[in-house]
């Protein structure tokens, strides 16, 4: 392993249970233990758990955290009750995206903003330097926390079961539970993931996080690591920053704009989203479904019958829950239609497909 | 540990060749498959195309990552796999059975710089 490369809590786990590890937002992560695809189908069918301990988790507190959450993200913070949570990106004054983040609104005051893992620095950089004038304090706690993401249709049996506490079936999608450990120590659960299956994800420090991975285990719970992972997203149709969401690619261009309050009256990159929104963008985010079972990749070029390019697919698989060859792509917006023809260059040669619904996958929330 | 079988040549990306007469016929080692994990597609050339040595040929894809394939050997696809299309994964379940094309060697001297097993043993690690 490169020396360089930050570790997460459950490293040992993952050595342990012999599982393929590669370098991922500068950890060193697990991608497979059995296989993605069996893993892949312990989450649809059963239930999986996934290492999310890279993740960052930034706390947001003072008299202005909500105008200053408010200012930074897309999505409306003023309306959320304590113990709820929204989905939304940090944008930068041209529209393009900082990141993507779920904002947990405390039970006593301020925001728990949980950032992607590649991007930890960057966002609290960003917030610090759009804080001035803010009344605030902004605290990156990421080393402090491991998380684990249970996900799957009998992912509420088995947290009930480990945490035994009946209650938690109650939990609503996206709102959270503070727990505390016998040490005083904090413990958040919150019904939210990134599969498209029911499933909680559970923020606590790092030696709460090696038990409850131990326990989940012991009760046949699947180790799933960050193949599935990106399948399983992919198939709900659930954007990757870096590859359906950057600088260069909007949230209106991903066809994420119910996730931007035009109504609030501001927040960084407001109006150039507004204006988007409202009048267009050039290249679009659609899905592609190949007439065959060819793979398209990320990079690969989307073409017209004619071999013009107007576009690229930015993550594409066999899709493992419906057996059929899809990929997202960014496209010029003339041909995102759902039902427009497209064609895929895919090594030597082009494959016929079509533009479909991005959301391949019949997502399974408890609603 | 993957299993590499005596009496085939091998080459450095992981092919197998197993010779007879002026037929190749090649596959992907234990090793290759075990690396890639998962196979869901197998790009095949077509019958009747003419190969070069080290030059790619079709593909191997697994749910992660597409891998090209290098012929280890020059000359005309005798036969390809057509089973493979269907049962990808026949790969995974044995890399040694799961033959990929069959090659009409146009210089059958290209084998001299193909790896025994032994040789081979000590790169498949």
């Amino acid at each position: 392993m490169d020396q360089s490369l930050k570790t997460t809590c459950l490293h040992d786990c993952h050595i342990s249970l012999g599982a393929k590890m590669s370098p991922f937002a500068g950890f060193d992560m697990p991608i497979q233990y059995s296989g993605i695809i069996q893993e892949h189908n312990a989450v649809r069918k059963a239930v999986g758990m996934f290492d999310v301990s890279h993740m960052g988790e930034i706390f947001v507190d003072g008299p202005a955290a909500e105008a200053f959450v408010n200012h930074v993200f897309t999505n409306d913070v003023s309306q959320l009750a304590p113990g709820g949570i929204l989905y939304g990106m940090m944008c930068y004054p041209d529209g393009g995206v900082v990141d993507d983040l779920l904002v947990y609104k405390e039970f006593e005051s301020g925001y728990l903003l949980v950032v992607n893992a590649a991007n930890v620095e960057k966002d609290y950089k960003w917030l610090l330097e759009q804080s001035s004038g803010f009344e605030v304090e902004i605290f990156d706690d990421s080393d402090s926390w491991g998380q684990i993401a249970l996900q799957g249709p009998g992912a509420e049996d088995a947290l009930v079961k480990a945490f035994g506490i009946e209650e938690l079936r109650e939990l609503e999608f996206y709102t959270f539970f503070d727990l505390e450990d016998e040490d005083g120590g904090r413990v958040i659960i919150s019904r939210t993931g990134y599969t498209g299956e029911d499933g909680f994800e559970i923020y606590a420090s790092p030696d709460n996080i090696r038990d409850l991975w131990a326990i989940f285990l012991e009760d046949g719970v699947t180790p799933c690591g960050l193949g599935c992972r990106d399948t399983l997203r992919f198939e709900a149709g659930l954007p990757l920053y870096g590859d359906e969401l950057s600088p260069e690619i909007s949230p209106v261009m991903a066809g994420l704009s119910m996730f931007c309050k035009f109504d609030k009256p501001e927040f960084i990159g407001k109006e150039v989203l507004e204006k988007q929104k409202a009048e267009g963008v050039a290249r679009k985010i659609v899905g592609i479904e190949l007439h065959d079972n060819a793979i398209p990749r990320a990079g690969y070029p989307v073409e017209l019958e004619d071999g013009t390019q107007v576009g690229v697919v930015t993550t594409g698989y066999h899709s493992i829950s419906l057996d059929k060859s899809i990929c997202f792509a960014l496209v010029d917006s003339a041909y995102a239609p759902l039902g427009t023809p497209l064609f895929i260059r895919i090594r030597k040669r082009v494959f016929p497909g079509e533009v479909i619904k991005k959301r391949f996958y019949k997502t399974n929330y408890k609603k | 540990m993957s299993r590499i079988i005596e009496g085939l040549l091998y080459s450095e990306s992981h092919e197998w060749v197993k010779v007879e007469g002026d037929l190749a016929v090649i596959g992907v080692s234990d090793f290759a498959q075990a690396e890639m994990g998962d196979i869901t597609y197998v790009d095949l050339p077509s019958e009747g195309d003419e190969i070069q040595a080290g030059e790619e040929f079709g593909a191997l894809e697994s749910v992660k990552a597409s891998s090209d394939l290098y012929s280890p050997v020059s000359g005309t696809v005798e036969a390809v796999n057509e089973d493979l299309e269907s049962a990808p994964e026949m790969v995974n379940q044995d890399a040694y059975a799961a033959w990929i094309i069959k090659v009409r060697m146009s210089d059958p001297s290209e084998l001299e710089s193909l790896l025994d097993a032994a040789a081979y043993g000590k790169i498949a690690e």
